[in-house]
């Protein structure tokens, strides 16, 4: 048994120590909004916090999330996190949504770091995370747009 | 709840004869009881062949059933939309269901060919404005006032000269019993608050928490996960596999074989089923399969463009002739020829192929999955594992993307095959080599293009021939016909052009192939606006001015040229170094077009400027055609500059997105998307049309800038100069 802190929230996880943390919090916590997309961290649609830094679940051992502070797509709730999915909604970035957990947790690690970043500072941050509906304008956008509304 | 169902009879719905296409019909139901009642109640209306796609409760709940899943394309808000508009209704008082393939919702329960909005837009109006106006006649008796001096609004029928109201579902059980309008009234569109508006879709706030529910996040009590290996060469058979290590794997609780159906291409595949996903993957990597080829190993790439090329050769089969081409190429002053070429695409959309099924209690299949065609795979499955269609429950969750992938059910057929064999509900999920590696994928057409200008530099014969496999994947195909899919729009393009001939030449691939987004439009659009840029720059003319000057007749093509050139600004002039391009195609889709500028760098090329023009006629939706022609964009670029999918020893070569890439937010430039909503010919689709315009549209900006005439994608856009 593995003891995983998940959006604050303490579970037991009977899963073998090298099983990647996304299929932990997907199959065996049941919280879904973190994507499965590519499993090589390709793809950033697997995107969680640990210790507040983006990290791809999908290639990170269960194990070595034991003692970290996990935060999930449902678990993002503070300031920085609520304006980016604000904006999301309002310049209506997702299309089918699969990856927007994804571009979502990483734009939130983003603004974090840098309150007003610039349009290269986006390309840096984002460009771990694939769209295959191409919403990357307005993800560039809303980000710009939450990052206003932050201030 | 079954005697209640029991007294319910046809005076509960309002029938709507009269109807085009669906035949619908609203089920008013007098009685609340939330969707077992609703059901309940349109299983006692199949005697009408029809299908009730708004219910409204006693209570006050309004469910509008759509019909059309949700794939990013916007039907989630567009289609409920064109009912709530004239049933006078905000789209957040009504809960919106996706329809499972349901006998009472009737055909055209699939979301394809950026059909869903232009095949619905009147008939799903008149099933709301039917609903409004027997809503009005029942509060007008019930008031005992005339009918004309009341109204719909936001859900209750108002009084307009004392200003009472009352709810819709206060209504409902009178409204039930009262004629159907034959012909309502439909809304003048000035007095719109939905249709033609950027109205938010009630999908996205699901999509930025983590709680939309695609396929691959359904789950149900007692389930398990499959992982199949399947054959690495493709078009082989499996010959016998050894499960001994698998079996050690803990967690793995069952290893079955499962035949991948994909119309004419079957393939059986080895499944690893096991408690978690992560086990049965690890159980996979165990297996030890044989495998015969069929002499499919031998299979690559090169080999198979090399034939294509000599196929160009043949005269083909005629698609469209007019005039005397041969002669006039003939006799011509000026004479052009070039080949064209294009590769095999991935759909790839970011979730993968799954399917959760469900073989319960002897004889009943429920399935969970993301699917353009729900209603196909109750068609096609009730037929091929005899389950009677009423037995077989489809939940049509949010499609991770379907780009065309998901008209195709070959993975919920393994599913199927799986439950059925272990009698436990398994799901399936692909690996993303799986998705890259096993297609159905999107074929390459290449084209043969002639043309022939007179002394004057006018355009006066042309043709197009297309050398392609199918879709259908026959190898026996009769080559002395064309094939309408595979030279989808070259004969609809409305450049006015005295001697045309237009050809197809089958060339057989064996591989699983699909239609794409705007199927092979995508394609032959470059091919074939990229030689009429050959010409232009052959008549020593304005590529522009040379594409209007063959459009003397008023067209959707003409006023969409017409607006690209206002709205990019196409005659001032560029800085140095700098080109412009552009290309546009109508296709059964719909219609769009770009200029795109570009620039000289060191090395390769900076896309600087892109503007869209998109021809719609009607728009219901103006953000979301915006960000359908943005994405369009994106995955037109990745088809133009990235590999691709390349063959050898049999093989796919690409794997995963680090060899199969995509393009990334640092590649991809701003596109200014401009909607023509000025009536036209016809409505048209808003998903595919922003799709083949693009890469000839770049190509001839590159032309522009370099000379350097492109016709084979893909092409290294750093490289180019």
């Amino acid at each position: 048994m593995l003891q995983l802190t998940i959006n604050n929230k303490s579970y037991q996880v009977d899963a073998s120590p090298d099983m990647p943390l996304l299929w932990a919090i997907r199959d065996i916590v049941g919280l879904t909004g973190t994507k499965f997309g590519c499993g090589i961290a390709q793809c950033g649609a697997c995107t969680v916090h640990i210790d507040g830094s983006p990290v791809r679940s999908c290639s990170f051992p269960v194990a070595a999330a034991v003692g970290k502070k996990i935060t999930t797509i449902e678990g993002l709730n503070e300031k920085v996190g609520a304006a980016i999915q604000k904006a999301w909604i309002e310049l209506q970035v997702p299309q089918c949504g699969y990856c927007q957990s994804g571009q979502i947790m990483s734009a939130t690690a983003l603004l974090r770091n840098k309150p007003n970043p610039t349009d290269a500072d986006i390309d840096a941050a984002m460009q771990g995370n694939l769209c295959r509906c191409g919403t990357y304008q307005r993800v560039r956008s809303a980000i710009h747009r939450a990052a206003e509304m932050i201030k | 709840m079954s005697n209640l169902t029991n007294n319910i009879n046809r005076r509960n719905f309002i029938r709507l004869t009269g109807i085009t296409g669906a035949g619908l019909v609203i089920g008013l139901s007098a009685k609340a009881g939330g969707i077992e009642t609703v059901e309940n109640l349109t299983d006692a209306i199949d005697s009408y062949e029809l299908s009730p796609f708004v219910v409204i409760e006693k209570g006050g709940k309004i469910t509008i059933f759509n019909p059309k899943p949700e794939m990013g394309q916007g039907t989630f808000q567009s289609i409920p939309s064109l009912i709530a508009e004239e049933l006078e209704l905000s789209l957040n008082q009504v809960t919106i269901q996706q329809t499972g393939g349901e006998k009472k919702f009737g055909p055209g329960q699939s979301a394809g060919g950026s059909a869903s909005v232009r095949t619905n837009y009147m008939n799903l109006r008149k099933v709301g404005a039917s609903a409004r106006e027997m809503l009005i006649k029942a509060a007008s008796q019930q008031w005992n006032v005339p009918e004309a001096d009341c109204y719909a609004e936001q859900g209750t029928i108002i009084h307009r000269p004392t200003g009472k109201k009352i709810g819709y579902g206060d209504l409902a059980e009178a409204a039930s019993k009262l004629e159907v309008p034959k012909s309502p009234k439909l809304k003048d569109p000035k007095d719109f608050k939905l249709l033609g508006k950027s109205t938010p879709r009630p999908d996205v706030p699901l999509k930025v928490n983590g709680t939309a529910q695609f396929g691959i996040d359904a789950s149900v009590p007692g389930m398990v996960y499959a992982s199949i290996e399947r054959c690495p060469v493709l078009g082989s058979k499996l010959i016998s596999f050894d499960d001994a290590e698998t079996k050690k794997v803990k967690g793995v609780i069952a290893v079955e074989t499962c035949e991948r159906i994909h119309g004419v291409y079957r393939s059986e595949g080895v499944a690893v089923i096991a408690e978690n996903y992560w086990a049965a993957l690890q159980g996979r990597k165990k297996l030890k399969v044989k495998w015969d080829n069929q002499g499919n190993e031998n299979f690559n790439s090169k080999t198979y463009e090399q034939g294509l090329r000599d196929a160009a050769k043949e005269e083909g089969a005629v698609e469209h002739k007019q005039g005397d081409f041969d002669k006039a190429f003939a006799e011509a002053p000026v004479k052009l020829e070039a080949l064209y070429e294009t590769p095999i695409v991935s759909h790839s959309p970011i979730e993968p192929m799954n399917c959760l099924a469900n073989w319960h209690d002897g004889d009943k299949l429920e399935i969970w999955t993301s699917t353009q065609v729900p209603g196909n795979i109750v068609n096609e499955f009730s037929k091929v594992y005899n389950v009677a269609p009423e037995n077989l429950k489809v939940n049509t969750l949010f499609n991770g993307g379907g780009f065309g992938r998901r008209l195709y059910p070959d993975y919920v057929h393994e599913a199927v095959q799986l439950t059925k064999k272990i009698g436990k509900p398994v799901k399936t999920i692909w690996t993303r080599e799986d998705d890259t590696q096993q297609g159905p994928f999107r074929p390459m057409t290449y084209s043969a293009m002639k043309g022939a200008l007179d002394a004057n530099g006018k355009a006066i014969a042309f043709q197009h021939k297309v050398i392609a496999p199918t879709l259908d994947m026959k190898k026996d195909y009769d080559k002395t016909k064309s094939n309408g899919t595979m030279t989808e729009g070259i004969s609809e393009q409305q450049y006015e052009i005295e001697n045309m001939k237009n050809l197809y030449v089958h060339h057989y691939l064996h591989l699983p192939l699909a239609a794409w987004r705007a199927v092979t439009s995508t394609t032959l659009a470059f091919s074939h606006e990229c030689f009429i840029d050959e010409m232009a720059v052959a008549a020593k003319k304005d590529p522009m001015a040379f594409r209007l000057g063959m459009l003397a007749k008023e067209s959707d093509t003409k006023n969409v040229l017409n607006k690209l050139k206002e709205v990019s600004n196409w005659d001032k002039p560029l800085p140095a170094g700098w080109g412009r391009g552009v290309a546009q195609y109508e296709f059964f889709a719909g219609l769009g077009g770009y200029v795109i500028e570009v620039s000289k760098k060191a090395a390769g090329i900076k896309i600087e400027k892109v503007f869209a023009v998109i021809d719609l006629g009607t728009v219901v939706n103006p953000d979301t055609t915006r960000g359908q022609v943005e994405g369009a964009a994106v995955m037109a670029l990745t088809a133009a500059i990235k590999s691709g999918i390349t063959f050898d020893k049999g093989q796919a070569v690409q794997t995963n997105f680090h060899t199969n890439q995509l393009v990334r937010i640092n590649e991809m430039p701003k596109v200014e998307v401009h909607i023509l909503t000025n009536g036209g010919t016809r409505i048209k689709g808003v998903g595919e049309p922003g799709l083949p315009p693009f890469a000839p549209a770049l190509c001839n900006a590159i032309f522009a800038a370099t000379g350097k005439r492109i016709r084979r994608l893909p092409f290294d856009i750093n490289k180019i100069v």
